[in-house]
């Protein structure tokens, strides 16, 4: 993947000229026949979209829901002729209006970009040119599709931005994007998209990188805009909730095929084919309620009762007080970030301010909260790989990080992470086995046979089989990795794992086996878990308690079900209501 | 701006001290002590008995390190075993041939190795593409002094092109008011002499030039390959700007960060391969008469000229990080 | 194509993988269980790039060791001085292949010793640079602090000087050998690697395995030997095999200027090319042959290093 390339270009051109077999009203903005697009690669060519239809009527939202490498985004840049340079369009037609995409030249494309087709792209943070002022970014699409003159342009752009939400329109158009936060990046990148008022508009996952609460403003954004215009949107998203509520037709993509497609609310209440089936099921929503595993299996009567997870009632009035494992009271932490030169002076930046809770044994507390709410430096803080900056946490009676070497190293035992990333959590030069047999290493555990065994028993514990043993982590997959980062956690059987957003990065479907196979885990082992996690659907799934972080505070702590039923301030209920497909129950 | 360039200007005051501190204690680390190297090795034994005493090379370490450091900062390097002069005197006559060279080298490799290099990237596995692969592997493998041999070689002696040895023909009468001839034969009009500089610059320059202009274009391939690449291109084309200025705004000016770090590194080889370069072509600047005086063991000019092309180098670098805040403003208001 | 496309889907339980679009998926069966070194090996293997530059450096490497055998005179042999004249230097003939020298030295002999010296130098200042460099950037990269602090002030001051003048420097206080020639070499070298492997460990160190294993109660040693190190080396390990080539060419750079000690006519590239100098117009091919031997002999190093560099490209490592 070299260049980007107009694929346009050296595609074949023996397409018919005449239209398409049944357009039968006007209305139909764009029509996918039997698409197929293909990469070049070292092993020939790679089929990313085989035999794709779909239809987009005008002001219609049809969303293409997929995890990713199902082919949503490829077939999305189809359409825009932005394909990599090594991707064409191997077969098949995409009708806009009365012209073929896939095989009309170059510069006909460039012309109907910014004029016919807009995208909103997925990240703000790399969509925007970082050595260019923002209005300068619009005003260049404006004056190259003939929309406005140079000197008309940038009261357009103004005119722009004040239409997608940004306050202070025109002072903003002269900013660069480094001076904007994530939410106004994709702000102005709306408006950009929709600057050439266009028929039709891509829209490439266009939340998914910011925080919950800033997503429902933007969807709803852009979901009242092109309503008022008209516009056709072509919603790419991994979001079974957002299609529900944000589209009239969803299509599900898998694997490069269009599996299942119609109004939303048919597919969603009565999905036909097996991975709808189980997107659907491994959906987090809010009224799923806790995994409860030894229901499903029926295995209560195996199990001992005080490795049971506490019931949400127990906790819930505080009975179990001697049972506190973590204790964390009243801690601060405080960073001094050191001025960039010589002149320039030091700040403190309050990460965490003053939080207090306790974590009852063999249960799940939940930390909830969007970028920068301090939730990951408390999670450090407990795993002791950051100090206190005041206040103090104790863990079974011991206080965290103040006895001596040997102590300290008994508490690493006792607690052990599971962290976000499965690409940058295991080590890349070490296999399975000796990734999870590190531990075990470490803590002078038995010879190499008793070693083995162990890391066979962790393996089959979380579904790994022994061939992947062998494997090293760039030959995983992310859910592999995930069960990997998992098993060496419980390898030295701790006693409580932090989950720094351990599924954050899991497409849904995986998200739903891994937090099925941390709660069995829980049941069997008797764990106790501190989850950290920015999606309050997750929550749900796993939590016994929550605690609401903001901006280093904690503005809200209960039981998962008098949170989520009856919030009690104004950010939780924001949180809450941004959660999309929150209504997707109602509607079933 | 203003504020970086203080910063950095500040930063280059303890980096000079430590690199006196270095130079000072090369001098005592020398074979025959500090007397024998600044005097020579045929000095006579009351010759460095009076030179000990003079520069106080019998008192305390420190003591002569601040009298050495209090020396510098009057201008005073030392004087040169081999000339009689004083160092200072001999850098700044030579100098002014020395930058003639180093910006002609320059032109060469940043006006061919950028737009190569662009080229290369934009047409990925095109013909040009590889012929910039091998220009690069040519510049990283061929030492600089034997690209010099073949160049004066083949257009000097074998076809009689270009003047083979100095700065001008001896015979021309010309005067010399800045000692840059070029600038001297325009400023004075004397048309002729400036051409003739000129022309006796070009294959010093080539053969300085072409190491930079392999690094130049190798990194302006790879800086171009990823821009061309981001995101932010991406959302360009599907504006639907013109070509023009999505190869100028967006995709040239990003890949130029990156770009004009590596030309700032290049002048480090430069004055390098300036010793190098102007020793085949007998050019008579800095680097061919630091080559002599290694050649002589005439120490205190090599300790002269070592500092004063380290204070060169670091100015070449601190403008190349002020020009950087002006293409990127993330740089420019940072704080 | 972002990042965010690659295959993530758990293959523990997902219906089997079809190909994806970026090759071999998770786990393509023909090579699993195969580490990062041993990848970059199989990569190596079938790249011509790669294969041109380590027949070049074996022919090198054979041709300096077998010397003894393969060089028809000895270094310091002057068989032909009777037959050289000021205004005369005899070429090729059946008796010297190469012709002879201005002192009467066989060309072809001194070409093959001048592999021998080339390859001395060459390695022994790069591992002299090597183990220097990776001591100051360990240290640095291990204590931290201050330490990391004034390493990296030496490391500034040493590259603040244009590496040949540091060279040149060093060897004038080294004295006139071949050994102050190595020293040279190895200490400009020294900066590069400390800054290369402490910016490397930095990198590793934000890393999230590093943090589980210092959560798994590993000491800071065992977090920096079996993890932090050895994943940095990569970048060190190419910059090495590319520094055999600049090494070379320094080397002959400081002969050409006459440090490094010795006769005129010692049996080594940059020295044939200084005595060369003056006959440039009589006899080129006394200039021609030794630059080349250089020229080759760099190429072969840096296309191995530059092979070495895109095999172990942690973009190419997740993709392929």
């Amino acid at each position: 993947m070299t260049d980007i390339a107009d694929n346009t270009a050296d595609a074949p051109v023996d397409a018919p000229a005449d239209a398409p077999v049944d357009a039968p009203a006007e209305d139909v903005v764009l029509r996918v026949e039997n698409l197929s697009v293909d990469f070049r690669t070292e092993g020939g060519p790679a089929r990313a979209v085989a035999n794709a239809n779909l239809t987009v009527r005008r002001g219609q939202t049809v969303a293409i829901v997929g995890e990713s490498g199902s082919g949503k985004t490829t077939l999305a840049m189809a359409v825009l002729g932005l394909l990599a340079s090594n991707g064409s369009v191997a077969e098949g037609h995409i009708w806009f209006k009365d012209e073929d995409l896939g095989h009309i030249s170059a510069q006909r494309m460039a012309q109907l970009r910014g004029t016919e087709l807009g995208l909103v792209p997925q990240d703000p943070m790399t969509n925007l040119n970082p050595i260019l002022r923002i209005g300068q970014q619009i005003d260049e699409g404006l004056i190259d599709n003939g929309l406005r003159t140079r000197r008309d342009a940038r009261a357009r752009t103004v005119e722009l931005l004040d239409e997608v939400g940004l306050p202070d329109a025109a002072r903003r158009a002269g900013q660069y994007p480094h001076e904007f936060s994530g939410g106004m990046r994709q702000r102005a990148l709306i408006a950009m998209g929709l600057s050439g008022r266009p028929a039709l508009l891509v829209a490439d996952e266009p939340t998914s990188a910011l925080d919950v609460t800033v997503q429902r403003g933007i969807l709803d954004q852009l979901s009242g805009l092109t309503e008022e215009l008209g516009t056709a949107v072509l919603l790419i998203t991994h979001d079974l909730g957002l299609a529900a509520e944000r589209a009239d037709i969803v299509v599900v993509m898998y694997h490069g095929e269009i599996v299942e497609q119609g109004p939303a609310r048919q597919v969603l209440t009565s999905p036909q084919h097996d991975y709808t089936k189980r997107l659907m099921a491994a959906a987090p929503s809010l009224a799923s309620r806790r995994i409860e595993i030894a229901r499903e299996r029926g295995l209560e009567d195996v199990l001992d009762d005080a490795l049971l997870a506490p019931g949400e009632e127990a906790v819930a009035d505080g009975a179990a007080e001697a049972d506190v494992l973590v204790s964390v009271k009243d801690v601060s932490k405080v960073f001094t970030i050191r001025g960039g030169g010589l002149l320039s002076r030091s700040k403190d930046f309050t990460a965490v301010d003053g939080v207090s809770f306790d974590i009852p044994r063999g249960s799940t507390v939940a930390v909830v909260g969007e970028s920068g709410s301090g939730k990951s430096t408390l999670a450090r803080m407990i795993l002791d790989i950051e100090k206190p900056t005041t206040g103090s946490i104790t863990f079974d009676g011991g206080l965290v990080g103040a006895g001596k070497h040997k102590e300290q190293i008994a508490y690493r035992r006792r607690v052990q992470p599971v962290f976000q990333d499965p690409y940058s959590s295991l080590d890349p030069l070490y296999s399975v086995f000796r990734a999870i047999e590190e531990p075990l290493r470490a803590h002078d555990y038995g010879d190499a046979a008793a070693r083995r065994a162990r890391v066979e028993e962790l393996a089959e514990q979380v579904a790994l089989s022994k061939g992947q043993l062998r494997r090293f982590p760039s030959e995983l997959s992310g859910g592999q990795r995930q069960r990997v980062a998992i098993a060496r956690a419980l390898a030295l059987s701790p006693e409580l794992v932090v989950c720094d957003e351990a599924v954050s990065a899991l497409d849904v479907v995986v998200q739903a086996q891994i937090l099925q196979l941390l709660a069995g885990l829980q049941e069997e082992l008797g764990l106790t878990y501190l989850f950290i996690t920015h999606d309050l659907a997750v929550v749900r799934q796993i939590a016994d308690r929550v605690l609401v972080m903001q901006q280093g505070r904690v503005v809200e702590e209960g039981t998962v079900d008098a949170v989520f039923d009856s919030p009690a301030t104004d950010y939780t209920r924001a949180l809450l209501d941004a959660i999309p497909g929150k209504d997707l129950e109602l509607a079933l | 701006m203003l504020r970086l360039i203080v910063q950095r200007l500040l930063l280059l005051i303890p980096l000079l001290l430590g690199l006196s501190v270095l130079l000072f204690a090369w001098v005592r680390a020398l074979p025959g002590g500090p007397a024998t190297a600044l005097l020579g090795e045929r000095a006579t034994p009351e010759a460095v008995a009076r030179i000990n005493t003079l520069y106080g090379f019998d008192q305390p370490v420190h003591v002569q390190y601040f009298k050495y450091l209090s020396r510098l900062l009057q201008g005073d390097f030392g004087v040169s075993t081999r000339t009689g002069r004083p160092v200072l005197d001999e850098f700044l006559t030579r100098f002014p041939a020395t930058i003639e060279l180093t910006v002609v080298a320059l032109i060469i490799a940043i006006g061919i190795g950028i737009p190569l290099g662009y080229v290369a990237a934009r047409r990925a596995g095109s013909f040009l593409d590889h012929s910039s692969v091998v220009v690069s592997l040519i510049g990283v493998t061929v030492p600089v002094f034997f690209l010099a041999f073949i160049l004066k070689y083949v257009f000097a002696v074998e076809l009689g092109w270009f003047p083979s040895t100095g700065r001008q023909d001896p015979t021309m009468i010309a005067t010399h008011p800045t000692n840059f001839y070029v600038l001297d034969g325009l400023l004075t009009g004397e048309w002729d002499a400036a051409w003739d500089a000129l022309v006796h610059l070009i294959l010093p320059g080539i053969a300085l030039g072409t190491i930079p202009l392999a690094i130049v274009a190798r990194m302006t391939r790879a800086a171009v390959s990823e821009v061309q690449n981001a995101d932010y291109v991406r959302t360009a084309r599907a504006k639907g700007i013109k070509s023009a200025r999505l190869r100028g705004d967006h995709i040239v000016r990003n890949s130029m960060l990156p770009v004009l770090t590596t030309i700032g590194l290049q002048v480090g080889l430069l004055l390098s391969g300036a010793v190098l370069t102007e020793t085949v072509f007998a050019f008579s600047g800095i680097g061919s008469f630091l080559a002599e005086a290694v050649f002589n063991a005439d120490y205190p000019v090599m300790q002269g000229f070592v500092l004063m092309i380290a204070i060169v180098y670091a100015l070449v670098n601190l403008l190349v990080d002020v020009s950087y805040g002006l293409i990127d403003p993330r740089l420019r208001r940072q704080q | 194509m972002s990042a965010n496309e690659l295959p993530v889907t758990d293959g523990a339980a997902a219906a089997p993988l079809h190909q994806s679009i970026h090759g071999d998926g998770p786990g393509g069966a023909d090579h699993a269980g195969e580490g990062v070194w041993a990848r970059a090996w199989r990569t190596l293997r079938k790249n011509p790039v790669a294969i041109a530059g380590f027949v070049i450096v074996a022919i090198f490497v054979l041709v300096a060791i077998l010397a003894p055998v393969l060089a028809p005179y000895g270094p310091d042999e002057l068989p032909g001085r009777a037959e050289v004249r000021p205004t005369m230097i005899p070429g090729p003939s059946a008796e010297y292949p190469l012709g002879l020298d201005r002192y009467g030295g066989d060309v072809l002999s001194k070409l093959i010793w001048g592999a021998q010296a080339s390859l001395l130098v060459g390695v022994l200042s790069t591992l002299f640079g090597l183990v220097g460099g990776m001591l100051l950037g360990l240290l640095a990269g291990w204590f931290g602090k201050w330490v990391d602090f004034g390493a990296m002030r030496l490391v500034d001051l040493m590259l603040s000087v244009p590496s040949l003048l540091l060279a040149v420097s060093i060897a004038a206080i080294a004295g006139q050998s071949s050994m102050s020639v190595i020293i040279a070499i190895g200490v400009v070298q020294i900066p590069i690697f400390a800054r290369l492997l402490r910016g490397s460990m930095l990198a590793q160190r934000g890393q999230d395995y590093v943090l589980a294993a210092s959560a798994l109660g590993l000491s800071r040693r065992s977090v920096t030997m079996s993890h932090v190190l050895p994943n940095s080396v990569g970048p060190v390990i190419v910059q090495a095999t590319l520094t055999l080539a600049t090494a070379v060419i320094e080397a002959a750079a400081l002969s050409f200027l006459g440090l490094g000690g010795g006769e005129p006519s010692t049996a080594e590239w940059g020295r044939m090319l200084t005595a060369a100098q003056q006959e440039l117009a009589v006899a080129p091919r006394l200039a021609i042959l030794p630059g080349i031997c250089i020229a080759i002999t760099a190429l072969g190093f840096t296309l191995v290093g530059e092979s070495l560099r895109e095999a172990l490209d942690p973009r190419n490592r997740t993709r392929r």
